[in-house]
């Protein structure tokens, strides 16, 4: 059944993302936007905009009930959910189905079995799929069984975590009881779920995600990987594809993974299956599955050249998946950085306020997602995405050289943004490697303290 | 062909028994703009045709606007929605609305229902005085923050 009208229940950048393929699809969109977002770009670009509440996101874009009615009262065939928000929760999903209302996204029943993230260990067991040493513990003597085993140092996951939330490292066994015990309970207290699980802490670990494409009924193809390792306190800053110095034998092996898992699961839609790459075992491990559109979708699409906004309509209206595997030949480089409204000189804290000018880069190879213009307002409510700027070139060299340049034409008034902060990260010969691992950018950034406080002593 | 005061009268009566708030009728020169609820029919001459020429150039994209008329007369209160939802003025489907242009209301009388995939919200006034204009339609949809009713406030 062709979609003609979507809800579009997000904001910012993703909001306009999704826009952009409806119009050139030619569907309607209804952006369901709270008080604070109806002056937004996106609010402007939309067929429609109803106002769902207001500005903090418990009162709007988390009401499960009031984007289902604003769909169904303003005659949307289907809700698009973006990323954050309510795109994973089992329960928009679920509403949809009984409601008729067709969810641009994976079953419920997907949702929930990966969003459980011992589920989906067992899952990607099942499936064949490498997992880091470890398992459930239920008691703290079956942690330390566990954790002998396994040896230090380790991490204690929460069930219901994911996304860097719900982790403890732990670095000497006799510290173990303790901090299972802590862990635990946070966990009940931010997500309703005692349960944790142990697995070994990889030191020198890269963040390597594969982005699939399902139709639901067991066919899956893959759009390659995409190396997420430079962040901080697990915030992606800078995403780039293909993973830098990785063999096409170890790339090819976890792109397999990353298929077989998403077949056996019947996975519907866009998802992202993250991975962690041990450099000193030369050896992968499942994290989790992202069930969503990510934000780091377009290093993806610059090189695949699939929109996969539009794949994710297709398969959503039942057309399936005319993607072939042999029809995805990547080429080139792209590289992503994601300009956010936060100061690092106050350890990144984020900066709300009214944009007084902006002025994005283009070009050859350039693309910038952004809902920014001059004028625009960033609410204190929501994230602090202003902008992805994304480049493509021949190779990483070229790409690399296009990113300076881009970020060289960025302009940014009226709110401290991370810019600068990208242009230094650019210009690092480690950087420049290729190739970095998780704890990167925490050590860039201690070596840059030093070096300031040394500057501001000499 | 010019209209009369009993076409006037006429339109009144038909807008009066429709389900329209408002009517705007041009011809021959003459402008006709009635409200329903306020009982004020504004008869007045066209000005010269004239493209809105700015606006025909430029295709803007719409800015987004909450539905809302203006007030018919100074001084009057909005009853916003508080929910996005489906508005309904009566009990039941058959029932008699909760109220009419005219009634008199206290702050918490309540003036609509607003469901929410089938959970029923009380809309209370708000504000005590009489009603003077009733914008929401009874069964469409009615976005958070928008003018559902208008309310003469009681001195």
């Amino acid at each position: 059944m062709a979609i003609r009208r979507i809800l579009i229940a997000n904001r910012g950048e993703i909001a306009l993302r999704v826009i952009r393929t409806c119009k050139a699809l030619g569907i309607e969109t209804v952006l369901a936007a709270s008080e604070a977002d109806l002056d937004s770009l996106p609010a402007r670009m939309a067929s429609r905009t109803v106002c769902i509440g207001p500005g903090h996101p418990s009162m709007s874009y988390l009401k499960v009930e009031t984007i289902v009615q604003a769909a169904l009262g303003v005659k949307a065939g289907a809700i698009h959910p973006g990323y954050g928000f309510l795109s994973e929760r089992p329960a928009l999903a679920r509403v949809c189905e009984q409601e008729g209302v067709i969810f641009i996204g994976p079953t419920a029943a997907q949702i929930e079995a990966v969003g459980d993230k011992l589920r989906a260990r067992a899952e990607a067991e099942a499936a064949g799929v490498p997992t880091a040493p470890g398992g459930a513990v239920d008691t703290i003597n079956e942690a330390m069984v566990l954790g002998r085993e396994i040896g230090p140092p380790l991490l204690i996951k929460a069930v219901g975590g994911g996304g860097g939330r719900g982790m403890k490292r732990v670095d000497r066994l006799e510290d173990l009881p303790a901090a299972m015990e802590l862990a635990a309970a946070e966990a009940g207290a931010a997500f309703g779920d005692t349960r944790v699980y142990l697995e070994r802490f990889v030191t020198h670990g890269r963040h390597v995600e594969v982005q699939i494409l399902g139709d639901g009924r067991g066919r899956v193809v893959h759009l390659g990987e995409r190396d997420c390792s430079v962040q901080r306190r697990y915030q992606k800053l800078i995403e780039e594809t293909p993973a830098p110095g990785l063999s096409s034998e170890f790339r090819r092996r976890i792109h397999h993974a990353a298929v077989h898992l998403a077949e056996r699961l019947s996975y519907r839609s866009a998802g992202t299956v993250e991975f962690l790459v041990d450099m000193d075992r030369s050896a992968f491990y499942f994290l989790e599955v992202n069930a969503r559109i990510q934000v780091e979708h377009p290093v993806t699409e610059s090189v695949t050249g699939v929109d996969i906004v539009a794949e994710q309509i297709a398969i959503a209206q039942g057309d399936g998946l005319p993607l072939q595997q042999k029809d995805i030949q990547p080429e080139g480089h792209a590289i992503e950085c994601r300009i956010n409204a936060e100061d690092p000189a106050r350890d990144f804290h984020p900066t709300p306020g009214t944009v007084r000018g902006a002025e994005w880069p283009s070009g050859e190879g350039v693309r910038v997602d952004t809902h920014i213009i001059s004028g625009a307002r960033i609410p204190p409510f929501y994230d602090s995405l202003m902008a992805k700027i994304i480049v493509h070139g021949s190779d990483r060299a070229v790409a690399l050289e296009r990113m300076r340049g881009a970020l060289a034409a960025t302009r940014i008034e009226g709110v401290s943004s991370n810019l600068a902060f990208h242009r230094t990260v650019l210009a690092d010969p480690e950087f420049q490697g290729g190739g970095v691992d998780t704890s990167y950018l925490p050590r860039f950034l201690e070596k840059r303290r030093i070096l300031q406080e040394a500057r501001a002593h000499g | 062909m010019s209209l009369t005061a009993k076409d006037v009268a006429e339109i009144l009566r038909l807008l009066e028994s429709s389900s329209f708030d408002t009517l705007s009728l041009e011809m021959n020169g003459v402008k006709l703009n009635l409200r329903r609820g306020s009982a004020v029919a504004v008869r007045e001459s066209a000005p010269p045709a004239q493209a809105p020429q700015s606006a025909a150039e430029a295709p803007q994209p719409v800015p987004p606007s909450r539905k809302s008329t203006p007030p018919s007369e100074a001084g009057l209160k909005d009853i916003a929605s508080p929910l996005l939802g489906i508005f309904y003025r009566a009990p039941k489907p058959g029932e008699p609305p909760f109220v009419e242009v005219g009634a008199t209301v206290e702050q918490d009388t309540v003036i609509g229902i607003i469901e929410v995939m089938k959970l029923m919200n009380s809309v209370r006034a708000g504000v005590a005085g009489q009603i003077a204009e009733i914008l929401a339609q009874n069964g469409a949809l009615v976005e958070y923050g928008e003018t559902i009713m208008r309310v003469r406030p009681s001195a």
